[in-house]
């Protein structure tokens, strides 16, 4: 048994020599990263950096599911990066709960009558939700207090939803450009939902101060940057290898086949909505995990992150990279998302020409937008495609 | 020989056209039909409404012995109950291996789960290489299957139609664009195939249906003209001015 499931996992990586090289890739660059942090001692890449890095493995990470829903299984979801926000929220809410009650009990610990539990709620409720004029903890809050709790509502939240919204959408067999304007309204009716004040998630402030990590105050942001980016590493990594084994074998097939002609799918018998349903259900999920790994990096959430235009960046990347190669994505997501924090945080010199300044922070919506135009028009298979030229030239 | 397949008094109409009218057709097995007629005769209706694809406004599709009516169930229901489909145009998976397409084809568990776990046995290295023999394309396994000639392509489509192990094959316009050769090879897989099971042949090729040398059904305006042999149904007067007469 052993040694079949070995001989089973040599046959899958030599059948998919692209997984090692993505590993070994993803490797290097991790020591690379260590190496040079400030948290190992040698600053070169300062703490702020690292957190970059390692928020761009998780959106690598949401990339490879997109990749797999869109580039594999031919659903052009515009709705992934919900999940992703999801999964955010649902970490935030603990992270945020966990550290104000922190604070509150050891300010409150110098009073002379110890404070009660209910006091003790109050007063993190009143801490947590003055700013949106409450002072009752909401009841979605009612885990907030358990991390394992609050961990498996990362998981079930954005599952259930994608659950839900995928078997009504794919039973009524809603496909192609209707199916991905139905995902943007859900994106776009979740983050109006969230924008408002009494939905119990702080309307537009967010959850903040996701950074501070609740038990491990004692440690620098420069020791906890790293730590996140090697958690962010190892889900890339396992999430890829996930990713890759689903997409290999028959059930690969058989969702590519959905891709290219889903009637005829059907007609061999298969029940294809219950795979679009396995696909959609599993990505959003990974797409959650990613969010929940992202959010304590980035330190806030608010119900901007979900706007529609996230999911249809999410898209672009994936159309960049490369659709139905997941090293595509991998590349289409780091590529393009750090371009645009080079670009809009002031990295790029603007350009003077005389009468007119361009301004990058400005100017880099059409700059991706005409390399949006370009790879679509002169390289359809995305900068992954590139390696196919490699490949076939050895 | 008791029927596999019982259509009875069906009708459909599609935009106030009547594409099928009152159709009664009863299909045995193991037996080889063709069914010919005229363009919008309803021969292709007729194979929609028994996959599935489209549903009728009155009638019966009853199935084995049982006769349970198919008319409830899904097109993957159907194809699971043992109904397989070939199209006009050859649709097969273009980007993947001619390999992967009859894998996908052959008969395992279709559940999502099931195909995440499956691991491909030797019984069905086998049985995807002895498919791939019958219809020619044995060195082609690993081809992509985009890369193939018309032909073959409609004898892939075939082959996974084999794969699929059904009761019964419907089998619309095989020989579309197959020379003589290929056309001579297609006719020897299905009348192999009609030994064990139903086969139902959409032909407009009288040649081709002489050689098939079977029952022929003719439909006219969405019903049954004449039923028979060839030489019976061609000698038809109402036959004659409707089809061949033209």
């Amino acid at each position: 048994m052993a040694r079949s499931m070995n001989a089973r996992r040599t046959r899958f990586l030599a059948e998919n020599p692209s997984v090692l090289w993505f590993l070994a890739g993803l490797s290097c660059f991790v020591i690379a990263v260590t190496v040079l942090a400030e948290g190992s001692g040698v600053s070169i890449l300062s703490t702020s950096m690292v957190k970059v890095l390692g928020m761009t493995l998780c959106l690598c990470l949401v990339a490879v599911a997109m990749d797999v829903v869109w580039g594999y299984c031919g659903i052009l979801s515009l709705g992934h990066f919900a999940f992703f926000g999801l999964g955010g929220y649902a970490i935030g809410m603990w992270l945020m709960y966990a550290r104000t009650q922190g604070i509150i009990v050891e300010s409150l610990s110098q009073a002379l009558i110890p404070p009660t539990p209910t006091e003790i709620k109050d007063a993190i409720a009143t801490q947590i939700f003055g700013v949106v004029g409450s002072n009752e903890l909401p009841l979605i809050w009612g885990f907030a207090d358990s991390l394992t709790l609050q961990l498996l509502m990362v998981v079930l939240v954005p599952g259930l939803l994608a659950l839900v919204f995928g078997w009504l959408a794919f039973r009524s067999r809603v496909t192609g450009v209707y199916l991905s304007i139905l995902t943007q309204a859900m994106t776009l009716a979740l983050s109006l939902y969230l924008f408002q004040n009494d939905t119990g998630l702080r309307g537009n402030n967010g959850l903040s101060g996701l950074q501070n990590i609740p038990g491990l105050e004692a440690w620098p942001q420069s020791t906890l940057a790293l730590w996140f980016f090697w958690a962010s590493a190892l889900a890339l990594g396992v999430g890829y290898v996930l990713f890759a084994w689903l997409v290999s074998g028959k059930f690969g097939s058989v969702i590519r086949a959905v891709r290219d002609n889903e009637a005829r799918v059907r007609f061999l018998g298969y029940h294809v909505e219950s795979y679009k349903l396995v696909v959609f259900t599993l990505t959003a999920v990974v797409s959650a995990l990613a969010g929940a790994l992202y959010y304590p990096q980035a330190g806030i959430i608010n119900p901007a992150e979900i706007a529609p235009i996230a999911s249809i960046y999410l898209a672009v990347w994936v159309a960049i990279g490369g659709r139905g190669r997941l090293y595509g994505a991998v590349i289409g997501a780091a590529v393009v998302s750090l371009a645009s924090s080079w670009f809009t945080g002031g990295g790029a010199p603007d350009i003077e020409l005389g009468f007119y300044r361009i301004n990058w922070t400005d100017w880099w919506l059409v700059l991706l937008g005409f390399g949006f135009v370009a790879v679509t028009l002169f390289f359809p298979r995305g900068i992954g495609g590139l390696f196919d030229y490699l490949v076939r030239k050895s | 020989m008791t029927a596999l397949l019982e259509v009875s008094g069906v009708s459909v109409t599609f935009d106030g056209f009547r594409a099928i009218n009152n159709l009664s057709i009863s299909i045995a097995e193991p037996e080889l039909r063709a069914v010919i007629g005229p363009n919008g005769a309803g021969k292709t209706t007729f194979m929609d409404i028994v996959t599935g694809k489209t549903r009728p406004d009155k009638g019966k599709v009853l199935w084995g012995e049982r006769s349970v009516s198919l008319l409830g169930m899904s097109e993957s229901e159907i194809a699971r109950v043992g109904i397989g489909r070939k199209f006009q145009k050859p649709t097969v998976f273009e980007e993947q291996s001619v390999g992967d397409n009859l894998a996908m084809a052959l008969r395992n568990r279709r559940e999502p789960f099931r195909v995440l776990f499956y691991r491909r046995s030797d019984a069905d290295t086998a049985r995807i290489r002895e498919i791939a023999e019958e219809i020619g394309l044995a060195d082609d396994l690993p081809r992509r299957a985009g890369d193939l000639s018309h032909g073959q392509k409609q004898w892939l489509e075939i082959g996974m139609l084999l794969a699929q192990d059904p009761r019964l094959l419907l089998v619309d316009e095989p020989a579309a664009g197959m020379t003589p050769a290929e056309r001579e090879h297609t006719t020897d897989i299905l009348k192999r195939a009609a030994r064990t099971r139903a086969v139902v042949v959409i032909e407009h090729d009288m040649e081709f249906v002489r050689r098939l040398d079977c029952r022929v059904t003719v439909l006219h305006e969405g019903s049954v003209l004449a039923e028979g042999s060839l030489d019976h149904v061609t000698q038809n007067q109402q036959v004659i001015d409707v089809y061949l007469g033209r």
